[in-house]
């Protein structure tokens, strides 16, 4: 609990560091970074061509994703089956409905489920940390009470492994698309609430609010415009890591049997979990593997745009690296 | 060191307090019962009833949390409702597998991660960098049981070199004496079981590093590129110390310090990770049995093993913090 508090306290003081003896303010610095970053152009293609099949997805899915051809393939074929073919282009699944039309239609309910419980355990998170932090800063006595119960809740979660507290929950829940959501987002509130409660502290010694103080200026509008904005920086650089940690643990929700029940909708991590029972990679591209392998690379390749663009906002960010 | 000690174990007794009553409050929640669990659907109302009653299930809540951290107190976790056996008894038999594969997965992040994320720093640029960049990259975005499927799949099912599930063959008769079936065999001097049980542990070892090896990589080369610009390394270079003296009291020394706080927030994602591991490979240990107890409703179960797990990942990261102290001199003046 304390070894991870204080790497998350230690990373969001790093992050949210703020210097202006360049002239240029630290967002205009780190996004003119950012686009000079070979890793976060490519980060942020995948995340558009991503987002892009997600909204678009249904129309152009050359077949319906929930209907199922195998009855006369099997008597042809003698097999379920059926791989690649001129008409479908990554095969049929084992209940014969066609791989390339679910994928295209099953990204948006994993960008859904990505970003609903981001934005669960950024709200919950931020709203944690942020009174936690503000309260510390600025609340006197009292404050540092109120700082103690709500970063000790925190801790509790941090306490326990993620996926064991996101397992709980769905067992709490039954199985549903929302429960998935709510049970992946609950494992990041305690991140955000420490990040953003450990940059704001960073913030509350600067120079500028020393000055905002002298001049007499609110504590509320000392919190709100200047130290609350001048926190975000980790914060935002952590919901792009969740949305690639997020995809990647409702995947494992599904794997075992905590997904949404309801098949036919198609869903990546839900469609790799099924197709466990028939993974045989003798050949990646043999029908039954390729089932896997499809949603499988979906995720990866997705969870993989968010992280690096995350790690290059991280690098844009750090003061260390300013030139 | 010692007032430190006694002062953050002391720190654990109200989180840890906190802890029991929103994982008494949540286990009660659970949908069904068990009860209904163990008789299945057609069971009257009757039964379900003298079941609630025996097990003190039909008391209010508050008597039973008051119970339940009564026996706590006396170190009692209870019985399982799943097996009638005492949840210590069930724990202690399964925790040695998932120990076991925790640390084969840890032995091998480290050995392999250290080196690989030492030597990419030192030849920053190079195409041996680039590939550990990128490798841990990709590591930490494939989900552990897909790639836990794949290995098992080529290596054991395909390949056939490692056995693909369990974590001792049949045919082997093995005298059992602290339950890590490694450790047994080379206590007995039966070699062939210790060897057995290692290359069970193989796949789900490599499976369940993944993570960890990844971000041990990455930690390591940050912190060795950081170290390499300091003061004291140049310092260090133009006194004429030898190479290797730089490189290993200086460079390697430093840079590990953030690798070893690392190790402990990494126990979290290891016990994550074990329980979808022991899933693909039918593993023993306690992930499974987690598992199988929210399938039964079986209360005392799931409450102690989650309650031992976070006591222990709790203890695990005051470990790290002290054995941080204990390398880093700043840190105990603090």
């Amino acid at each position: 609990m304390t070894a991870r508090t204080e790497k998350l306290d230690r990373l969001a003081e790093l992050t949210a560091r703020r210097d202006t003896t360049a002239g240029a303010s630290l967002w205009v610095e780190a996004l003119r970074r950012l686009r000079t970053s070979k890793m976060a152009l490519i980060g942020a293609s995948v995340i558009a061509l991503f987002v892009v099949i997600a909204v678009i997805g249904p129309w152009i899915a050359p077949h319906d994703p929930t209907a199922q051809s195998w009855r006369d393939e099997v008597f042809v074929n003698r097999a379920i089956f059926v791989g690649p073919r001129s008409e479908n282009w990554l095969g049929l699944d084992h209940l014969g409905r066609d791989q390339l039309s679910r994928l295209l239609v099953g990204a948006r309910q994993t960008l859904l489920v990505g970003v609903v419980s981001t934005v669960i355990g950024l709200a919950v998170g931020a709203l944690i940390g942020g009174v936690s932090g503000a309260a510390l800063a600025f609340g006197g006595r009292s404050g540092r009470g109120v700082d103690t119960v709500l970063m000790r809740g925190v801790d509790m979660l941090l306490a326990l492994p993620s996926l064991l507290l996101a397992v709980s929950i769905a067992a709490v829940m039954g199985q549903s698309l929302s429960t998935v959501m709510i049970a992946v987002g609950v494992v990041q509130i305690p991140v955000f609430a420490r990040l953003l409660r450990g940059s704001m502290l960073a913030q509350a010694n600067a120079d500028y609010v020393l000055a905002a103080r002298a001049l007499g200026v609110r504590r509320r509008r000392i919190v709100l415009a200047h130290v609350l904005p001048n926190s975000l920086g980790p914060v935002i650089v952590q919901t792009t890591l969740a949305l690639a940690t997020a995809i990647i643990e409702a995947a494992a929700l599904s794997y075992l049997g905590l997904g949404n029940p309801d098949a036919s909708q198609p869903e990546w991590g839900v469609m790799l979990a099924q197709a466990e029972r028939f993974f045989v990679p003798e050949d990646l591209l043999d029908q039954a593997s390729l089932m896997a392998v499809c949603p499988a690379l979906g995720i990866i390749v997705t969870a993989l745009g968010f992280t690096l663009l995350g790690e290059a906002m991280r690098e844009a960010l750090d003061p260390k690296l300013r030139g | 060191m010692l007032r430190l000690i006694v002062r953050r174990l002391l720190q654990l007794i109200p989180t840890l307090l906190g802890l029991t009553v929103l994982l008494f409050l949540w286990i009660h929640r659970l949908p069904g019962g068990p009860a209904s669990a163990l008789l299945g659907e057609r069971a009257t109302e009757a039964d379900r009833r003298q079941i609630e009653a025996a097990l003190g299930l039909d008391e209010p809540l508050w008597v039973q949390y008051g119970r339940w951290i009564e026996r706590l107190a006396r170190l009692d976790l209870g019985t399982s409702t799943q097996t009638s056996r005492p949840v210590w008894e069930e724990f202690t038999q399964r925790f040695p597998a998932t120990v076991e594969l925790a640390l084969t997965a840890m032995l091998i992040a480290v050995v392999v991660g250290i080196p690989l994320g030492y030597f990419a720093a030192r030849r920053r640029g190079s195409w041996l960098d680039a590939g550990a960049v990128s490798g841990s990259l990709i590591g930490v975005c494939i989900p552990v049981f897909f790639f836990a499927l794949i290995l098992k799949a080529v290596f054991a099912v395909n390949l056939g070199w490692l056995p693909s599930t369990g974590r001792q063959s049949t045919g082997i008769d093995a005298t059992e004496i602290t339950g890590f079936y490694v450790l047994d065999g080379l206590l007995t001097g039966e070699w062939d079981a210790s060897w057995d049980a290692v290359r069970h542990l193989v796949l789900p070892g490599v499976a369940l590093a993944s993570i960890p090896l990844a971000v041990i990589v990455r930690i390591t080369r940050a912190s060795v590129l950081e170290v390499l610009t300091e003061d004291y390394v140049r310092t260090a270079e133009s006194k004429g110390l030898k190479q290797r003296t730089v490189r290993g009291r200086h460079v390697l020394r430093n840079a590990l310090l953030p690798v070893v706080t690392t190790i402990g927030l990494l126990t979290g994602s290891l016990l994550s990770g074990a329980v979808l591991t022991e899933s693909v490979f039918a593993f023993g240990g306690i992930g499974r049995f987690i598992a199988e107890g929210i399938d039964a409703r079986d209360y005392p179960t799931l409450m102690g093993f989650i309650l031992l797990i976070a006591l222990l990942y709790v203890l695990i990261n005051l470990m790290v913090d002290v054995a941080y102290s204990l390398i880093d001199p700043r840190v105990r003046v603090n």
